[in-house]
């Protein structure tokens, strides 16, 4: 008696556990449907090919699809070695002190800033004070700042899961701290770094907040020529055609987005290639 | 500067059926010692770990090191190629001299020692590489780079460490896919590849199966005479199989030290001998 | 004690010196996340300064009129930590409550294989950039609730709180789960050897055994959603308004600092500086949320490692 009673009460919340897991699918299917029912329409190779326009029907997204790649690629480039330069420096050379403590302290911190506190900080630092201007360089060192916690925490992790016997077994052969880490701890953690850091930069080219605050052009015909050339980014481009009152400036913003998330979606499929990869190395 | 590697490339294989040849005293090496220990002590932290230990292990001869677990034998394995310095807040008093020279003094190259102190640990702990790159890493990061040369010298480190046979077809693998007998033997090669004058082994058949064990058993048989080999063993049995000297642990004192079979046969002091007969430990 | 890396005192070599250089190269990598702290700092409170120097702080901190962009300007920001609690609590009703009911599922009844499939999922919801969720928000909630809120104005504080909620649900669940799993079996076993049923051990042993790390998991989702900013800006309006009407359109501090941001208000102005002071103003708070958060959670492991 009283332990059907109880299995009626378990049944119960399990059916509460589904019911809240499918309130979740439910939204993140109604999101697809909803955009891919608006977007596809309008995916095509003249969408990706062609620039902003007053008319909805000739606007494309040439310039923000290419200044997102150049951005996610320039941010990588500053961010990938800082980050796990500092993944490093915390796991291999940093005794237990108050001041490996505060850095660790401080990256946990950080990586709860709101991305739109790192746009002030990159408007003052890098527009303004270093006099860069709106540009891809500006927006690139901004995002690297921002991804930068992300890319310490997934590089420590990965760091941390290669083996000490391995450290031991080149040091018994003579390697240096540098020829140890250079030779076995990178490359063996280097699969889970990519893994985290993929993640990261896929973080990066969705970010909308801190490049507006840069002041990040939405309206722009030309593809970026160089680093110091202003830019546009998808989120920035899709963010406009939202804010606009014509609804077919909607549907383009949803064009957009799928190419946004498709980009996305092949950074997510690599990682977790990789994140195989790594798994299996480890297996045996 | 780094050396270039020399290797002993005219030392003559022995066949591993016929290896068990440790009554044989090599006649010219039996007096210098290889490895002079004087009054070391040594602490983890607040905790000492050593007490005064004084011996001179000699060059040539394979010593075990035996006793209880905590007895100090690995820490002091550790002390000699300065492994223990990987550990916050570990000290030493005393003094180490290999080949001529204190280990701890201030003008030690740790690289320089530890090319010459060769190590094997109780895992095998191959680089999740493949065996070519785990055998010619250490010869790589001490200046060779001439391809043919390193393709040499691993040939020559597996055949001495008696794997060649076994891998030559496939040493591009990983490591990973060997045996767990074979990977401690690859562990081997890797630390010969350096051409070490010592060579010091932790437990190195402790997580083997038998068979794998008395391969590398032989293996220390095979290697004795051209190599100083230190062992640390809880066996009592590998102990009297494979060591000329044996050195017996007890809460970090080096209570006796000797000749094996002297050791195992009429033991000196009653706690060496209750160690021995099985009475504690 | 000598390090391992610096081998001799007498003569440096030039092996060592490059060992050395390349340990103070990692030590500046380390060093970068420190400066960024500085740099946001030293920036909000340099240029945050200059806006104290025309408006008082008790203006800023308690006007009830938020006006920096007219003629008749008002520097109040309680209309704008008006916004930015309502739309924070809606996102909050729908994630907590949510979050932590999905944890417990996906760890004490989801089958293995339904815990590997939906895992990943949610995941997937977590990695969704934040301008894709603000038109869900603005072109397909909102018009999905006016259909059954006739009243319900185009912009407003239910729909992208609601949305919001939706996207740190996700890092609630994972949270709280990680903290679930965090429990010693024996206090599972024990309980379960006393004779209490399932719910009575997860209830009655379970959640309040990981009520540190489910708090800490909880505060940083509400630092999360005070700090978001697309889905607001988007969904919200640009009506700073002391309001608790969800109904109403009402502009969060974020959403603020992006609408001047879009604007022509001309650099160096006071209206521009206000988004430095709003800046500061988000980041104080979020900082003391995460810090809070990082305390309860440091506190919590703690008990069960130490």
């Amino acid at each position: 008696m009283n332990s059907a009673a109880k299995s009626k009460g378990e049944i119960a919340f399990h059916l509460l556990g589904i019911a809240a897991v499918s309130i979740a699918l439910l939204a993140l299917c109604a999101l697809l449907i909803d955009i891919i029912s608006s977007g596809y329409s309008k995916v095509s190779l003249d969408f990706i090919t062609s620039y902003p326009s007053r008319r909805p029907a000739n606007a494309g997204i040439a310039a923000a699809l290419v200044g997102s790649l150049y951005l996610m690629l320039l941010t990588a480039c500053f961010s990938l070695p800082l980050g796990v330069g500092a993944a490093v420096y915390l796991e291999e050379y940093a005794t237990e002190n108050k001041f490996s403590k505060l850095i660790e302290l401080n990256i946990a911190n950080l990586a709860g800033v709101p991305s739109i506190i790192y746009g002030i900080l990159g408007l003052q630092l890098f527009v303004r004070y270093a006099n860069l201007e709106r540009s891809l360089l500006a927006g690139a060192f901004t995002m690297s700042l921002l991804i930068l916690p992300i890319i310490i925490i997934a590089s420590r992790e990965a760091i941390r899961r290669v083996p000490d016997s391995i450290r031991q077994a080149a040091f018994a052969l003579g390697a240096t701290r540098w020829e140890m880490i250079r030779d076995q701890v990178i490359p063996a953690a280097f699969p889970g770094i990519m893994t985290g850091c993929i993640l990261a930069f896929s973080r990066a080219i969705g970010e909308t907040a801190p490049l507006i605050t840069l002041g990040a052009l939405t309206y722009i015909a030309f593809l970026p020529d160089g680093l110091l050339s202003p830019f546009g980014a998808l989120p920035i481009q899709a963010f406009n055609w939202i804010s606009r009152p014509q609804a077919a400036f909607h549907d383009n913003a949803a064009g957009a987005i799928i190419i946004l998330l498709t980009v996305l979606l092949s950074m997510n499929i690599i990682a977790v290639v990789l994140r195989g990869r790594f798994q299996k190395k480890f297996a045996t | 500067m780094r050396h270039s590697v020399a290797h002993n490339l005219d030392i003559p294989m022995i066949n591993t059926a016929s290896s068990n040849k440790q009554s044989e005293q090599p006649q010219s090496q039996t007096s210098t010692p290889c490895i002079a220990v004087r009054d070391l002590n040594f602490y983890y932290g607040d905790t000492q770990a050593l007490f005064d230990i004084s011996l001179d292990i000699e060059a040539g001869l394979v010593t075990a090191l035996i006793g209880p677990s905590g007895c100090g034998k690995s820490t002091f394995l550790r002390t000699i190629n300065r492994m223990n310095d990987l550990i916050a807040g570990t000290r030493h008093e005393g003094e180490i001299v290999v080949s001529g020279h204190e280990i701890y003094g201030k003008k030690t190259d740790l690289v320089s020692l530890r090319k010459k102190v060769g190590m094997v640990f109780q895992r095998s702990n191959p680089f999740p590489k493949s065996i070519f790159e785990n055998v010619a890493y250490g010869p790589k990061i001490h200046g060779t780079k001439n391809k043919s040369r390193l393709a040499e010298i691993v040939e020559k480190s597996l055949l001495r460490a008696d794997l060649w046979h076994e891998v030559k077809d496939r040493l591009g693998d990983s490591a990973l896919a060997l045996s767990g007998g074979q990977q401690q033997r690859l562990c081997i090669a890797r630390a010969l590849a350096v051409d070490p004058e010592i060579l010091l082994m932790d437990e190195p058949a402790s997580a083997l199966d038998p068979r794998s064990t008395a391969k590398i058993e032989n293996l220390i048989a095979e290697l004795r005479g051209d190599y100083t080999i230190v062992i640390v063993t809880h066996n009592m049995q590998q102990a009297g199989r494979v060591s000329d000297k044996t050195a017996f642990f007890c809460d970090g004192k080096l209570v006796e030290y000797g000749d094996t079979e002297a050791i195992f046969t009429k033991p000196q002091q009653q706690q060496t001998e209750d160690y021995i007969r099985g009475r504690f430990g | 004690m000598e390090q391992v890396q610096t081998i001799s005192h007498a003569g440096i070599s030039l092996a060592e010196l490059k060992e050395k250089c390349i340990h103070a190269i990692f030590l500046f990598c380390g060093c970068v996340s420190i400066f960024t702290t500085i740099g946001i700092v030293l920036v909000l409170a340099l240029e945050g300064a200059f806006f104290f120097q025309e408006v008082p702080l008790t203006e800023f901190l308690f006007g009830t009129e938020w006006t920096p962009l007219f003629f008749n300007k008002s520097f109040g920001i309680l209309p704008l930590v008006c916004g930015t609690l309502l739309t924070s609590a809606v996102a909050l009703c729908v994630a907590l409550p949510l979050g932590l009911i999905i944890a417990i599922y996906l760890s004490e009844f989801a089958s293995s294989r339904a815990r590997s499939v939906l895992k990943p999922t949610m995941e997937v919801l977590a990695g969704i950039p934040t301008v894709v969720y603000g038109y869900f928000a603005l072109l397909y909630v909102t018009p999905l609730l006016q259909k059954i809120f006739p009243e319900l104005l185009g912009f407003n504080a239910l729909s992208p709180g609601l949305v919001m909620g939706i996207m740190i649900l996700p890092m609630v669940a994972s949270l709280s789960e990680d903290a679930i799993y965090a429990v010693p079996g024996s206090l599972r076993q024990g309980a379960y050897a006393l004779g209490a049923g399932k719910l009575q051990t997860i209830f009655g042993v379970i959640l309040p055994a990981a009520f540190g790390g489910i708090a800490a998991s909880f505060i940083l989702a509400m630092s999360r959603a005070v700090g978001e900013t697309m889905i607001v800006a988007i969904a919200a309006g640009q009506q700073p308004q002391l309001t608790l009407n969800v109904f109403e359109p009402v502009e969060t501090m974020t959403a603020f600092i992006v609408q001047v941001s879009l604007g022509d208000t001309p650099h160096g102005t006071l209206a521009y500086r206000t988004i430095f002071a709003v800046g500061g103003a988000l980041f104080v708070l979020t900082f003391l949320l995460n810090s809070l958060s990082l305390w309860i959670r440091g506190r919590y492991q703690e008990r069960y490692t130490g």
